[in-house]
């Protein structure tokens, strides 16, 4: 009887593995994004899905943010035009297989650099744009000048969330004890220390600013000076388009030169003219230093141009003229007392 | 033998006439607090009515901020709802951020869409056989030239990443609609067909979509199937979702027309085929008008039911008016106690509307066809 058993069923399931691994091979291709970019003529840029100062539609849906003008910027430098540039809102689940699948070019989105994200999934991060950690929000009125004096206080967290872990971890560490309450919404947390639940909320410094403003008077409360955490953003693109990485990084870097050297969207003109040979050399008025990325050699004038630099972006976004009114700190030039330290277009 | 115990031996003296009042007051009197029970219940929903009516009133009208510049007024101690907030979104909470040249493009798709459905639901209206193509076929095709763009047109490309708000929800539940109930008939029809293989078919399809959550196909469309397929060969990123919406409610609507199908007793065929109708004139003269007007509270409660689903294709990134509203609150400009509350109170009055106007239209038909003496 045996010899009758049809054979085909025995070939179905290697047929369609060799057609799954074909496909999988087909999109695993080493492939050279720039050009992909350009033949499509627009940049597709994975962001949050809505994050005050960082990503979030305004009134008639147009992307703002501060991960939304890097995405921008690269825009610029490739088409020199910022406008082409099409949006992907990616929730934190979605944002890697977006990538991996190369159906985003690069994610913006306020992505944590860890190690197991880089060696293990087969992602690169291109250069920390934001360093944020996990601080405090205490009521003014309590005085309380360090998170050291929270011993014994009552803290508001969401729960599931990175923050939960440090906490206990700080806890742990500074070895006093602290009560913890969490919520599963931020919404709820803050609510629920607004209306005196809890002695101080905690969670990522950006987004503390953002929470003290649902508080019902934003003016007394105050963030607490101590980070507690590391959660460096950078923008993330896939492993093994080596000149790709380098364009996505090098835009990152000539904003931050940009601001060190003084160049601005309003100045950027008429600094071309400038004798200082840095700004000669990153405006391209000297040398060709887009010719190794495969841009032309005005390219920082681009980015500039279209979108300032690295402060501009900053402050527009997150900072002074925002009305988050997040203080520079960390995110300083390294001539400031930040961390922000570009190598140099030469 | 004497008659069974539970049989009467004399008929029951009348009671009396109810005595006719027309008296309004006294009608509510009885009603109300007709006994101890019923005046103990409307005690304790007057009860509940005055301890939750009076906050809801001053948050959402008597407190509320009508008029700002931005959220410093909505902040203030004591204020209500930020109306103010929802009149300054409502470009992107109704269009997303579809191009403000082209909101005449999408006004004009839901305006035909709103007429043809008027049309093919007015009781006593002319040439329905018209409106139903226009619905079913005409209006997908003209809507998608309008929506997306069609450049032969003149019509710019418009990218659906574009798309958004009340747009994206009404267009998933227009699709769903448009989708569902021809699909639902055919899927139907199938399963009760004596055709082994369109039975098998119909089954399996049905029984598959009934058997995993809504949610899983989105994930599975946005997230999966990108992995499998060359990133120019995988479909848009709304088409996605709305595809698997159409399937879904197309397996739904196939079981509840397949109990209208049921209903319609076998001697009605049997009747239409001994004067002489063939299969498709007995299905579309006798069968389906009976068995879809026994089953339109059925059909009407999937379409809230789908309508409210939309909602889900905002795990996935599409930005629906729910969706819009959620992120919308984030806005610091905004950034208050009081936004979340009147944006979330703001999408439940919308959903609110537009299932009402659905529940009532399906109760008015139900009662027309009872007063019509359906069998």
């Amino acid at each position: 009887m045996r010899k009758h058993v049809p054979k085909t069923p025995r070939l179905v399931f290697p047929v369609c593995l060799a057609v799954c691994l074909a496909l999988l091979a087909s999109v695993a291709r080493a492939e050279n994004t720039l050009d992909v970019v350009r033949g499509r003529g627009v940049l597709v840029c994975g962001v949050n899905t809505g994050l005050a100062g960082f990503g979030l539609p305004d009134d008639r849906g147009l992307w703002r943010g501060f991960d939304i003008d890097y995405c921008r910027a690269v825009a610029a430098a490739i088409f020199d035009d910022p406008g082409k540039v099409k949006f992907v809102p990616l929730s934190g689940k979605d944002r890697f297989t977006a990538l991996q699948s190369g159906e985003v070019d690069l994610l913006s989105r306020n992505t944590t650099w860890t190690q197991s994200r880089e060696a293990g999934q087969g992602l690169l991060f291109t250069g920390i744009n934001y360093f944020d950690g996990q601080g405090f929000l205490a009521r003014k009125k309590l005085g309380l000048d360090s998170a050291s004096k929270l011993s014994g206080a009552s803290i508001c967290v969401q729960q599931g969330t990175t923050s939960e872990l440090n906490l206990a971890d700080y806890f742990r560490k500074s070895g006093f004890r602290a009560e913890t309450v969490v919520f599963s919404t931020a919404d709820e947390a803050i609510k629920a220390y607004d209306s005196g639940r809890c002695d101080a909320f905690t969670t990522d410094g950006s987004a503390l600013y953002v929470q003290r403003m649902k508080t019902t008077s934003p003016d007394d409360h105050e963030v607490l000076p101590e980070i507690i955490s590391k959660e460096p953003f950078a923008p993330v693109v896939r492993q093994g388009d080596d000149r790709w990485f380098n364009l996505v990084k090098w835009t990152h870097f000539a904003l931050l030169d940009a601001e060190e050297l003084g160049v601005t969207s309003a100045n950027v003109e008429q600094l071309r003219k400038s004798d200082n040979p840095e700004i000669r050399r990153l405006l391209g008025v000297e040398g060709d230093f887009g010719a190794g990325l495969g841009l032309p050699a005005d390219w920082v004038v681009r980015i500039v141009r279209a979108v300032g630099n690295y402060g501009e972006i900053f402050e527009r976004n997150l900072g002074a003229d925002s009305p988050l009114k997040i203080p520079r700190g960390l995110n300083a030039q390294w001539r400031q007392g930040g961390l922000h330290y570009a190598p140099p277009v030469r | 033998m004497s008659p069974a115990p539970y049989l009467r031996e004399s008929f029951a003296s009348p009671s009396a006439a109810p005595e006719a009042r027309s008296d309004f007051l006294a009608l509510w009197r009885n009603n109300l607090f007709g006994d101890v029970k019923s005046g103990l219940i409307t005690a304790l929903i007057a009860a509940l009515a005055a301890f939750a009516l009076p906050p809801l009133w001053r948050f959402l009208i008597a407190d509320a901020v009508w008029s700002a510049p931005d959220g410093a007024l909505c902040r203030a101690p004591g204020a209500g709802a930020c109306w103010a907030y929802i009149r300054a979104k409502t470009p992107f909470f109704l269009y997303g951020a579809y191009p403000r040249e082209f909101y005449w493009r999408v006004d004009l798709t839901f305006a035909c869409a709103a007429l043809l459905i008027v049309w093919l639901l007015w009781p006593g209206a002319r040439a329905k056989g018209a409106a139903a193509i226009g619905f079913f076929v005409a209006l997908p095709l003209a809507g998608f030239a309008l929506l997306h763009g069609a450049p032969w047109l003149g019509l710019p490309v418009v990218g659906t990443n574009l798309w958004g708000g009340v747009m994206v929800s009404l267009l998933a539940a227009l699709v769903g609609i448009v989708v569902a109930l021809p699909g639902g008939v055919v899927l139907a029809l199938g399963r009760r067909s004596n055709l082994p293989v369109a039975r098998w078919l119909s089954a399996g399809l049905i029984e598959f979509v009934r058997g995993v959550p809504l949610i899983a196909v989105l994930f599975m469309a946005n997230t999966m199937l990108p992995l499998f397929l060359p990133p120019d060969w995988a479909p848009d990123r709304l088409l996605r979702p709305l595809a698997g919406i159409a399937l879904f409610a197309s397996a739904y609507m196939a079981e509840v027309v397949r109990a209208g199908l049921n209903a319609v007793p076998s001697g009605q065929t049997e009747g239409a085929q001994a004067l002489g109708l063939g299969r498709v004139a007995t299905l579309r003269l006798v069968v389906l008008p009976q068995a879809l007007g026994a089953v339109v509270p059925g059909i009407v409660n999937n379409f809230i039911a789908l309508f409210k689903d939309t909602t889900l294709v905002a795990i996935v990134g599409i930005f629906d008016f729910l969706h819009t509203v959620d992120t919308a609150r984030l806005d610091p400009v905004w950034a208050g106690p009081t936004i979340a509350a009147t944006g979330y109170a703001f999408a439940a009055l919308f959903y609110l509307a537009f299932c009402l106007a659905m529940s009532l239209y399906s109760q008015n038909v139900e009662k027309r066809i009872g007063g019509g003496g359906r069998h």
